[in-house]
């Protein structure tokens, strides 16, 4: 089987507000998108590793990490990883930049 | 989902429940039950309790919220009286059936208490739980005299706590030394010795047989026919399994409640664990094996695979009255053992190690334990020893040089499993500067705290010269700073600082923009400091305050409009309905706050049904003011001396918005009978012929505590002046995060009677507080204006590839 990576439009950079995560859902994937203060911008499955789940998307945003707003578990937004005491996996999403367009690649 | 039930509800069976909501991959539906009525909390510590270092809130380890936030069906001060081993069911003392798929029983032990006459006379207790501590304090109070029965680690620290306490206290021992499963006979000698020297009085080799008196213990007899008084007497013998409720159910049970590798019973589904379980013929007491077992019996739960239990060599570290002690391995010399001992009598210094064949065998310390880790280390290792130095060659304290040559997987602390290299590595990683962040990251020193001068000691030589020994101590804001509240809010008034960013920046925060400890803090400090001149920053507020809706564990939102004194009317009812089934709202409820909820709300869909309700926001999410109860009062009800409804109303209008330290919720009533619960709120007013009382610092929610009246007052300006006052005193000085009524317990509540008992105080008070109110606006409807923020914290974006 071929496997096709697929890059979907998802938003204009000069919209991103840094500091912010937004929620977008291509087709039925859920992925929070943020963008931090040094003004690079990160996708993540939309869903907290917690056993109990939870979204990511609103999470507080402090440099290169999101805390999940329901269990408060602190995680790399460069690669998914849940930091210590804690521990998991969440997934994360190439993002391409051209110009003002960011793109999620699948 | 599969049912997870416990019975216990102490040390060993929570942590098991930690370690199952850390490796579960999906979650159980959990029932616990407690025999005692309160959370987890650290039975090690009893003792300070006693000894009047510490008191409960502080050894509780799990608190009610912990339960709450993971779901936890907890029913505490109800005991499990059979288990349906069958119908695979529990069936409590209050006759409450609960189903399991899988069933834990940590059930601990009790004290043992010797079989003798007079035992169960009033004053004879075991040593065990909080009500013996309760029980002993209060005997303290009215009884001179107290006699331990048992010479071993808990006698001794009971003994210590009753001194304390201001009794004279004999201990009786059956044995010619003290706590001789630990300690070889010198060592024993030395500790019997200091603590005479504290005012204990000994009876060695005596056996008690009777326990004299009528209703209450005057005495007690020994085998000789020798007798001693006592007005209390306490058992601290050892313990007991507590085995009854596996016993009658079938299951089989021998000391203890028999388990094998995976600390399965003998019927499937039903595990034990702790000190009622039984391993290999042995029941540990102490706190590191049973935790090894809960991490055992969580992967057996959760289907991971992972080692089987083998048992646990334990080593005994220990402070007895003051005394730093530590034993391990064997303790008696025999013809094969040759010892290495070191004897300081000047300084109270005893170290003895066995050695067989070049191997240590057996560890006894006395004053000093820091050599404990490496010894217990070449014991558990089997390193041979042959040309290397046993002990520090000189007397050092415990400082950096100690710690280097320390392997990385040297356990630290023994309760929790963590090593040198995990301290190490969080201290490098996470810039970490106080005991206090390194207990927080990593788990060392949470549970008997014995290795926090180790842990200390390791701070220091990894940080070097950035260590600062007096900073390392103190409880700061949190984990990115060293610095405390009060530094924080002094450094903002000092530095004129304004913003989160600016706070971070000056003050040297080592994560750069904060944590969600930090950032929700400063920027409430800040509020609270700068008034109206302040610009809030909403991405430092968590999700409810930023989203002003409670997030819901789906992920979907809650929305409950103001209803200022739970006072509606027929159209706004009708638009509450209207909004609620356009949008299809999966629950519509009543909240405890006498408003309504709409529940189980998508985030996009917020900003168009607050438009559509056009109510304000009932900020039921925020620290700030939540609602105000009334009862109905004299506009209607016979019995209603005031007006309470308008002045709940009056009360709301005013300090809605308000941001505070934690929420604040309040309660009038017009008359004793006291219909809104006030005496149960932050602020409850109750009103009486001729005026109104004000009851502070209730609570009504996990701290249950009823409201001190802070004083009486004749008119409805005179409640709006003398309330002002005490809200805005307690925004200044209350730490983040903290309830009205642990303040009022921390700060005193005569101290804050002093104060607002000042008239000048009051009026600075109330100027302050009327310049804060000027700067809030209507959340809602700034939502709905605004196109950034919808698009910024309320938009889906939905995105269909191929189109």
């Amino acid at each position: 089987m071929i496997e096709t990576l697929t890059r979907i439009p998802v938003a204009h950079y000069s919209n991103l507000k840094a500091r912010a995560g937004y929620s977008i859902k291509i087709d039925d994937k859920e992925i929070a998108l943020f963008k931090i203060s040094n003004g690079e911008v990160y996708a993540l499955e939309n869903r907290s590793p917690h056993p109990k789940g939870g979204v990511l998307s609103e999470g507080l945003v402090s440099g290169e990490y999101v805390y999940c707003p329901v269990y408060d578990w602190k995680i790399s937004l460069v690669d998914g990883r849940v930091q210590a005491p804690d521990e998991g996996q969440v997934r994360t999403f190439k993002v391409d930049r051209e110009e003002d367009i960011i793109f999620i690649v699948l | 989902m599969k049912k997870l039930v416990m019975i216990g509800n102490g040390m060993a069976g929570v942590r098991t429940i930690e370690e199952i909501l850390k490796v579960s991959p999906e979650p159980f539906e959990m029932t616990i039950f407690g025999q005692e009525p309160y959370p987890n909390y650290n039975r090690i510590k009893l003792s300070n309790i006693l000894q009047g270092e510490t008191n409960f809130d502080d050894i509780i380890i799990n608190p009610l919220d912990w339960y709450q936030e993971n779901q936890i069906q907890l029913f505490t001060g109800e005991a499990v009286v059979k288990i349906d081993v069958d119908a695979k069911r529990v069936i409590s003392d209050q006759g409450r059936e609960v189903d399991y798929d899988e069933l834990i029983i940590a059930t601990g032990s009790n004290s043992f208490i010797l079989p003798i006459p007079g035992a169960d006379k009033i004053g004879v207790t075991g040593f065990r739980d909080i009500k013996d501590c309760e029980m002993m304090i209060k005997s303290a109070e009215h009884h001179k005299k107290a006699v331990v029965i048992g010479g071993g680690l808990l006698g001794l620290e009971a003994a210590r706590g009753l001194l304390n306490l201001g009794m004279k206290v004999d201990v009786v021992h059956l044995m010619p030394n003290l706590m001789e499963r630990q300690l070889d006979p010198i060592a024993s000698s030395l500790l019997k010795a200091e603590l005479e020297s504290q005012g204990m009085n000994f009876f060695m080799e005596k056996e008690t047989v009777e326990i004299l008196g009528d209703n209450r213990v005057r005495g007690l007899r020994f085998k000789d026919g020798s007798e001693v008084e006592a007005d209390l007497v306490v058992m601290a013998i050892g313990i007991k399994s507590n085995i009854e409720v596996a016993k009658g159910s079938g299951i089989y049970v021998n000391r203890g409640i028999v388990v094998n590798d995976f600390m399965e019973t003998s019927v499937p589904h039903v595990y034990a664990v702790g000190e009622c379980a039984e391993h290999r013929e042995i029941v540990y007491g102490l706190v590191a094996p049973l935790y090894e077992q809960g991490k055992v019996l969580a992967n057996r739960i959760c289907g991971t695979v992972a080692e089987p239990y083998h048992g646990s060599v334990a080593g005994t570290q220990l402070k007895v009255a003051g005394v730093d002690l530590f034993s391990a391995g064997e303790i008696f010399e025999d013809g094969s053992t040759k010892a290495i001992m070191v004897y300081n009598e000047y300084d109270g210094i005893y170290k003895r190690v066995l050695t067989r064949n070049n191997l240590i065998v057996g560890i006894v310390l006395y004053g000093d334990t820091k050599d404990s880790t490496k010894l217990y280390r070449m014991l558990t290792k089997k390193e041979d020893i042959s040309g290397k130095a046993i002990f520090q060659t000189d007397c050092g304290t415990g400082d950096s040089s100690d710690i280097a040559p320390m392997p990385n997987d040297e356990l630290i602390c023994g309760c929790n499993g963590v090593t040198k290299g995990t301290i190490v590595e969080a201290i490098q990683t996470q810039g970490l500067t106080t005991l206090d962040q390194v207990s927080h990251c990593t788990n060392a020193g949470r549970s008997c705290g014995r290795c926090k001068p180790m842990v200390s000691s390791i701070l220091a030589y990894t940080l070097g010269d950035q260590f600062d020994a007096a900073a390392a101590q103190k409880t700061s804001l949190c984990g990115c700073t060293t610095l405390s509240r009060d530094e924080v809010v002094a450094e903002i008034k000092a530095k004129g600082l304004t913003s989160v960013k600016e706070v971070m920046n000056v003050l040297d925060w080592n994560m750069s923009e904060g944590c969600t400890k930090c950032r929700p803090a400063i920027n409430y400090y800040l509020g609270m400091v700068h008034m109206d001149q302040y610009k809030d920053d909403r991405d430092s507020r968590l999700v409810n305050e930023k989203i002003h809706a409670n997030i819901q564990k789906d992920g979907t939102y809650s929305v409950v409009p103001r209803m200022y004194g739970g006072v509606t009317t027929a159209a706004d009812l009708k638009r509450i309905a209207e909004v609620a089934e356009k949008y299809d709202v999966p629950l519509v409820k009543l909240t405890g706050g006498q408003r309504i909820g709409l529940f189980g709300v998508k985030k996009e869909d917020l900003p168009r049904m607050w438009e559509e309700l056009d109510m304000p926001s009932g900020y039921a999410y925020g620290k700030t003011l939540r609602t105000v109860k009334t009862c109905v009062g004299a506009q209607f009800c016979r019995y209603g001396t005031q007006d309470s409804m308008a002045l709940g109303i009056e009360l709301e209008k005013k300090f809605e918005r308000l941001d505070t330290p934690h929420k604040v919720k309040m309660g009038v009533s017009a008359c004793p009978r006291n219909c809104s619960e006030a005496g149960i709120k932050d602020i409850g007013f109750v009103g009486i012929d001729g005026g109104w009382e004000i009851y502070v610092a209730g609570n009504g929610g996990v701290d249950l505590r009823p409201g001190d009246l802070l004083c009486t007052v004749k008119s409805q300006e005179e409640v709006m002046e003398m309330t002002g006052a005490y809200l805005q005193y307690y925004r200044e000085t209350a730490n983040y995060l903290e309830r009205t009524s642990k303040w009022v317990d921390r700060v005193g509540l005569d101290h804050v009677r002093e104060v607002l008992s000042n008239g000048e105080t009051r009026k600075a008070l109330n100027e302050r507080m009327d310049q804060t109110l000027k700067k809030y606006i209507e959340p809602w409807n700034e939502a709905i204006q605004s196109e950034e923020i919808q698009d910024k914290y309320y938009a889906k974006h939905t995105i269909k590839v191929g189109e």
